[in-house]
């Protein structure tokens, strides 16, 4: 069943799953704490499982033929529709975990709300994603609390990585003509509706993690138009170096 | 103690459990097997995961962060084990950070292409195998149990590698030189992972008398070649072995001379990768330290004021 818009918005749901997962592989061996090296790997492959369901349904509605391997390695920076929040690169631990509580408060009503999608296969992907993004949620509010309300040292890290990524959250809360479009037919989430829980949930956390809410007006944006920031090159460019190397083999 | 006891308990193929009498060198035996095994385990995630980020479907970079997330989960378990006979996680990775611990030789060789992962799940996952079945039966019970958790998954991880391998042997000729050469590069290195041979191995006969040892290393290297030289053969890939024939008197394989020296260089501290993979280890540790204080921190803040409350 063709049909762009669903298309469209699949990609964006895909890319901010798939982005947001190769961050965290940059985690690989890499973590505080074994618990964690599990923990951030468990992460990424639920995200990964996500963007692969998305991808492929987005190839489906679009009906050009391309899987979910197209759509991941052959696309160029400007046909990503993440948003610029999952693609910053990690900086250290405080900083992952702000950008998870950010991304993770947002993905929660996200999928609650498209689990009643009228797009019978997105709903279906939805009741998935719901489960594993609260885990997310809650494993990235443990952290902030724990950071924000540690040393006096992870207070300063955690609140510093909370400043650089702020900003970018208010991207996820834009609407655009396909938006606007699809929440008509009952088959996207109205992410202005999100914004309410997302709010109040990152709120609370912030409380008890004795962090301040950081209180900056710029609202990078343009993710959703392809619009990137600079380390985006080299994250696709390392993604995707090997896929192209080998024009048309498996794997 | 009651050594007798104990060995009766060793001979008859029961379990000694922590709270069990046993030798001290026993346990401090275990202790080491056990915590080098979890080394080799983190230490393994490395090369591996260096080439999460660039797997070449987004199915091989699941199935790759699955299997690195594995194997921190067997890092777990085993330090897991070797804590319930008294030893402390920290003190092992300080051992392992400080060089007086080692890891498995094997994961001081570096992963140059994307075959070399399919190479490793295809050999070094199955030669892993081939020395921890036996461990499912060895007399430590924390231990066997731990084993037969890791088993399940390492045999998982070597059907993964070896299909992987199936795949690149039947592509492009780009994708079989790789192979082949991924072949090429891992396969002595995991011939070696079975340790030196019997009349070398100074420590051999006690860890059999205390049933931590089943099989030589010898009788446990033939079975590793008896079963991968048939795999090649159906990938139509070489083993490098110019000497390596069938003995039909026998059913065994007969292989060439295995480089030593090459195994004690790198256990020396002399391989291709040994310093970056400590490096990279040690680096990850400190970089976390100030997470694990903090939740150090925050855990007793916590528990202050639970008991204010
Ligand atoms: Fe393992
Ligand atoms: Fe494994």
């Amino acid at each position: 069943m063709v049909d762009p818009d669903v298309s469209q918005y699949c990609l964006r749901l895909g890319d901010d799953a798939l982005v947001l997962a190769q961050r965290l592989c940059e985690w690989a061996a890499r973590s505080p704490q074994l618990e964690e090296d599990v923990a951030l790997m468990n992460l990424a492959l639920d995200l990964l499982g996500q963007s692969r369901s998305l991808l492929t349904l987005a190839g489906a509605r679009e009906g050009a033929g391309r899987d979910e391997d197209d759509l991941a390695f052959l696309r160029d920076e400007p046909d990503f529709v993440n948003a610029q929040l999952v693609e910053l690169e990690n900086g250290d631990f405080g900083r992952t975990m702000a950008k998870q509580l950010l991304v993770s408060a947002y993905a929660l009503p996200l999928w609650q709300a498209l689990c009643g999608s009228t797009d019978a296969d997105l709903a279906a992907i939805a009741g998935k994603a719901v489960k594993e993004v609260a885990y997310h949620l809650d494993h990235a509010r443990s952290w902030v609390v724990r950071l924000g309300d540690g040393t006096e040292e992870s207070h300063l890290r955690m609140q510093k990585g909370l400043d650089e990524v702020w900003p970018y959250a208010f991207e996820l809360f834009e609407s655009d003509p396909l938006l606007d479009r699809l929440v008509a037919r009952g088959v996207a989430a109205d992410p202005a509706a999100l914004q309410p829980f997302w709010r109040s949930c990152v709120e609370e956390v912030l409380a008890e993690a004795t962090l301040s809410v950081p209180s900056t007006d710029w609202r990078p944006s343009g993710g959703r138009r392809g619009t990137h920031t600079e380390s985006f090159g080299y994250l696709l460019a390392e993604m995707q170096h090997l896929h192209r190397s080998h024009p048309g083999v498996s794997w | 103690m009651d050594e007798r006891r104990f060995q009766q308990i060793v001979d008859g193929d029961g379990r000694i459990e922590p709270r069990d009498e046993m030798p001290d060198g026993y346990r401090k035996t275990l202790i080491r097997q056990i915590a080098q095994h979890a080394h080799s385990e983190i230490i393994g995630m490395q090369p591996e995961g260096n080439w999460i980020t660039r797997a070449p479907s987004l199915r091989r970079k699941a199935i790759l962060v699955a299997k690195v997330q594995d194997e921190a989960g067997h890092g777990l378990y085993l330090y897991g084990a070797a804590e319930t006979l008294g030893a402390d996680r920290d003190e092992l990775l300080d051992m392992l950070h400080s060089g007086r611990q080692k890891y498995s030789t094997i994961f001081n060789y570096p992963t140059v292409s994307w075959a070399d992962v399919a190479a490793i799940g295809w050999l070094v996952d199955g030669a892993a195998i081939m020395n921890q079945v036996p461990l499912t039966r060895c007399s430590s019970g924390p231990y066997a149990r731990a084993m037969i958790r890791v088993c399940k998954e390492e045999s998982f991880h070597q059907r993964q590698g070896f299909e992987a391998m199936t795949v690149l042997a039947n592509g492009s000729p780009a994708q079989r030189r790789m192979a082949q050469d991924a072949l090429d590069r891992w396969w002595w290195p995991s011939l070696r992972m079975f340790g030196p041979s019997d009349d070398n191995s100074p420590n051999s006969a006690q860890s059999m008398a205390w049933g931590i040892k089943r099989f030589s290393n010898d009788e446990l290297r033939q079975r590793f070649v008896d079963a991968t030289v048939p795999q090649a053969e159906h990938l139509g890939l070489t083993v490098p072995d110019p000497d390596l024939r069938l003995d039909a008197a026998t059913g065994h394989h007969v292989f060439g001379e295995i480089d030593w020296t090459e195994f004690f260089e790198v256990m020396k501290g002399n391989g291709p990768c040994n310093r970056q993979r400590l490096e990279r280890r040690v680096t990850a540790h400190e970089e976390g330290a100030w997470v694990r204080e903090a939740a150090a921190a925050y855990a007793s803040k916590q528990a202050a004021r639970e008991v204010a409350a």
